[in-house]
């Protein structure tokens, strides 16, 4: 907590002028309460992970991905869950899980890199901003514990609020008088001493036991819930994941990325145990796909996807919400992509005003100031 | 820092104890131009592209030959074990030559004279950057960097370009290798049978945004789709489908670049407002050499090279002056580092950059290096796996837009915490006779702090004073 005050100060006059008030209001947000962020890196297909199995466009798209798609969870009238979603199932039938379907960022080319780069930044374009939104969400908090399971520092997470980052290493761990010594060599480098001082007391939080190799999702789960269960663990986390570029061979990729997702989602439940009823995760991409496949047996960069709010604190989940566009040929975007009818910084902040019992349009203007028209969505 | 030294930490990986420092900065890097081998040492125990690819086919005839005996997906109970089998098998040969190719790039590196020419070529792999996380890149990725990149480095950003996009590591990477003119004659065969073939725009898109031009350039939607189309035909030898391709392909080898009339799609084509008439294979030539000399390309190229050497966010004056090298020389890579390295901006005594993971190991490698031709005294699977644990897997960046060139994306808690675990095994292992000490002074002449080198000099075990040393502030960034 050294220096919460100043953190804060800085964090909110980086962003605009006239930002004391948040400070006061967020103060009497509750801090037991959990956010992870789960990036999908490199557009995820909505259309594959929650199909619109009852639209009848979507049996022409996609005729050879529906023999895998028979066994899908049943959502309703339209929409389906894919069949290696087998955990989150169980949570949307425990009303825990929810999608949004047919939404996407502010962006609308198809570059990975600028698409991710908006959705993290959550500016207009790409590289305008250079703060990423979950950094300023941790500087309103009254949380300082940011983190992100990786092993750098993700876009979403950069800026002037301190956060740290732990991914789990096969590295043996260095002698105790190594480490003082290390720390006493960076003492009067600033950068060099910040970044050792939050790596040490975020290893001292997880302790040695857990430093083994943490690749599969179930591991990744597990070791996140051991970060954000403790009382004085972390609050905000992103968990990188990459893989979703599925230009051939997509029904066995997604089915492999899809299981893994599942694990870490089942692991980070059961790991949280009780935390488990103040957690929300948000699972999101930077764009969908091409809502037709491509020669190769998968899908080429589109717009719009599907985003997934799980979580114990949601309690009227168990639904699809969305704006229907359609399948249709001259429903889609550019003739090409399923057409946004939401937009993902809107769902994001109206679950986020929700969660920590904000007002949602402060929250907003807080978290998206690039973005000063949007109208949070209130699942 | 005096300019010699400078050359040495950012422009080259780092002196070993008994390198002499350069008199002549500068000059020591217009050498390198010359004194460049792109030959690797010890590079004779790996496998061919043919063998490589080669087993690519035969495992996807394998499963081709599973399918067909078993219809539907209910494969009989003794199929799948064995598909299995092939796949472990198949696999364990390309990740045994992924990490026998890691042991050669670590070992010239280490033991490279040349250093400012390997940190070109480890620049301009990133750039074109093949992810060896597929069955089939896994073991290219890195034949791609010694096949294509290095005879290239001292060459025209052209010739590189073609290198790289005519690679079977590329082709098969952004699935180009299986792209099929809707129009072309077995695309029309295809479709006349049901079968769904079609074409498939991830490389001409990414050569377009990462290769080239770059992102936001004013290219359109269309003007990828029409590149993507231009494209087809390109692909590998010895992983053809049909007749057809089989036919075309009985001169070359496997893993060879062909192209494939066949395969792509008829007519004239139309990108960013310039008409290119049918001519097969010369037809993607053609636009290549256009997006190669584009002035957004020398741009692209300009901004990369800067950010690469000099600042995280490179000086406008910096790269235009690139750029107009660059643009002025047609793409004469050379020219374009002549620029660089006459700038005053890329001088500055302060380190800049934070060193990448592979930067600061291959640093550290040389720091405790033992002499001419002593190789590091890890397995080609502990390198490996090093790398995989500071972040920065060897070839493996996951995306095609390679790593990014910044500080912010290195310089985090947990990954500085690995270098110190790093450091301290490497330490532990180095010759006894290694003084930290007089290393410290070694290495960084004049940019030596008080404060490391009292640190080294307090510490508890010459082993220790080293650690610190690989693990100081000077170590960490260039």
């Amino acid at each position: 907590m050294i220096a919460r005050r100043t953190l804060l100060a800085n964090g909110i006059g980086g962003i605009a002028a006239g930002m004391l008030i948040p400070r006061v209001v967020y103060a009497a947000a509750p801090t037991e309460r959990r956010f992870v962020f789960i990036i999908q890196r490199g557009a995820a297909d909505g259309l594959h992970i929650v199909p619109p199995l009852g639209d009848p466009g979507y049996a022409q798209l996609r005729a050879p991905f529906l023999e895998t798609l028979s066994n899908a969870h049943r959502v309703d009238a339209t929409f389906s869950l894919h069949p290696a979603l087998s955990r989150v199932a169980g949570l949307f039938d425990a009303r825990q899980a929810m999608a949004v379907h047919a939404t996407a960022s502010v962006y609308r080319d198809r570059s990975h890199f600028d698409g991710q780069n908006v959705l993290e930044t959550g500016g207009r374009h790409a590289y305008t901003e250079t703060i990423g939104w979950m950094n300023r969400l941790v500087g309103v908090l009254p949380s300082d514990k940011g983190l992100a399971l990786a092993t750098d520092i993700p876009m979403a997470l950069r800026g002037p609020a301190a956060v740290t980052s732990y991914a789990p290493t096969r590295l043996p761990a260095s002698g105790a008088d190594l480490m003082d010594r290390v720390g006493a060599l960076y003492a009067d480098d600033p950068q060099l001493a910040g970044l050792w001082h939050t790596a040490l007391s975020t290893q001292a939080m997880v302790g040695s036991a857990v430093r083994d190799n943490g690749r599969s999702g179930e591991a990744i789960g597990r070791i996140a819930a051991q970060l954000l269960a403790p009382n004085e663990g972390a609050r905000i986390m992103m968990i990188e994941t990459d893989g979703w570029d599925t230009h051939s061979a997509q029904i066995g990729r997604l089915n492999t990325q899809l299981r893994n997702l599942d694990a870490l989602v089942g692991a980070l439940a059961d790991g949280l145990g009780a935390a488990w009823n103040q957690t929300l995760v948000v699972v999101a991409t930077e764009f969908g796909r091409t809502a037709a496949l491509n020669g190769t047996g998968g899908t080429d960069h589109g717009t719009a996807s599907a985003l997934l709010l799980i979580g114990g604190a949601l309690h009227d989940g168990g639904r699809v919400i969305a704006d229907w566009p359609g399948l249709a040929p001259s429903h889609l975007y550019q003739g090409r992509d399923l057409r946004p009818t939401s937009a993902t910084e809107a769902v994001i902040v109206g679950a986020l005003a929700r969660h920590f019992d904000q007002d949602a349009d402060l929250m907003a203007r807080t978290v998206y100031p690039d973005q000063p028209d949007l109208k949070p969505q209130m699942a | 820092m005096h300019a010699s030294e400078i050359a040495v930490i950012r422009f080259g990986l780092g002196a070993r104890p008994w390198d002499r420092i350069p008199a002549d900065g500068r000059g020591w890097l217009i050498d390198q131009f010359i004194q460049w081998k792109p030959v690797l040492p010890n590079a004779s125990a790996l496998a061919s592209r043919a063998d490589i690819v080669a087993d690519i086919a035969e495992y996807r005839g394998m499963t081709k030959q599973a399918k067909s005996q078993a219809p539907g997906d209910q494969s009989p109970p003794s199929a799948a074990p064995a598909r299995k089998a092939d796949r472990k098998q198949l696999n364990r040969f390309a990740r045994q030559q992924y990490l026998a190719q890691i042991g050669v790039r670590v070992r010239s590196a280490v033991l490279s004279d040349t250093p400012f020419a390997e940190r070109l070529v480890h620049f301009w792999a990133n750039h074109f950057a093949v992810s060896a996380d597929r069955l089939v890149t896994m073991g290219l990725a890195g034949l791609m960097e010694f096949e294509a990149i290095r005879p290239h480095i001292f060459g025209r950003f052209e010739d590189m370009l073609i290198a790289v996009e005519q690679h079977p590591a590329m082709l098969l990477y952004l699935d180009q290798a299986q792209s099929v003119g809707p129009n072309s004659p077995l695309g029309r065969r295809a479709a006349a049978r049901g079968r769904k073939v079609g074409l498939n725009e991830n490389l001409g898109r990414e050569i377009m945004e990462l290769h080239t031009l770059g992102v936001r350039t004013g290219y359109s939607q269309a003007d990828v789709t029409e590149f993507s189309r231009a494209l087809t035909g390109w692909t590998v030898a010895g992983l053809g489908r049909g007749r057809v391709a089989r036919r075309r392909q009985a001169d070359a080898k496997p893993g060879d670049f062909v192209f494939v009339p066949a395969l792509h799609e008829p007519g004239t084509r139309t990108i960013i407002g310039k008409t290119y008439r049918e001519g097969g294979e010369a037809q993607a030539r053609a636009i290549l050499a256009d997006l190669a000399r584009a002035p957004a390309t020398a741009r692209h190229v300009a901004t990369k090279l800067v950010r690469h050497f000099v600042a995280d966010s490179p000086p406008p004056d910096l790269v235009e002056r690139l750029e107009q090298a660059y643009l002025s020389s047609d793409g004469d890579l050379p020219t374009v580092y002549r620029a660089l390295i006459a700038s005053p901006e890329a001088w500055l005594p302060t380190p800049a950059k934070f060193r990448d993971p592979w930067s600061w190991t291959i640093a550290t490698l040389r720091a405790v290096n033992n002499g001419p031709g002593a190789v590091p005294p890890m397995q080609d699977r502990m390198l490996a796996g090093a790398l995989d644990q500071l972040g920065q897997p060897v070839w493996r960046p996951g995306s095609p837009a390679g790593y990014d060139d910044l500080g912010a994306s290195w310089a985090a808690p947990d990954a500085l915490l690995r270098r110190v675990d790093l450091a301290g095994r490497l330490a532990a292992q180095a010759s006894p006779t290694l003084d930290a000490r007089a290393l410290g002074e070694r290495l960084f002449g004049t940019g030596l702090t008080p404060a490391t080198a009292q640190s080294i000099a307090r510490a508890e075990s010459p082993q220790q004073g080293l650690a610190l040393l690989l693990v100081s502030p000077e170590m960490l960034r260039c």
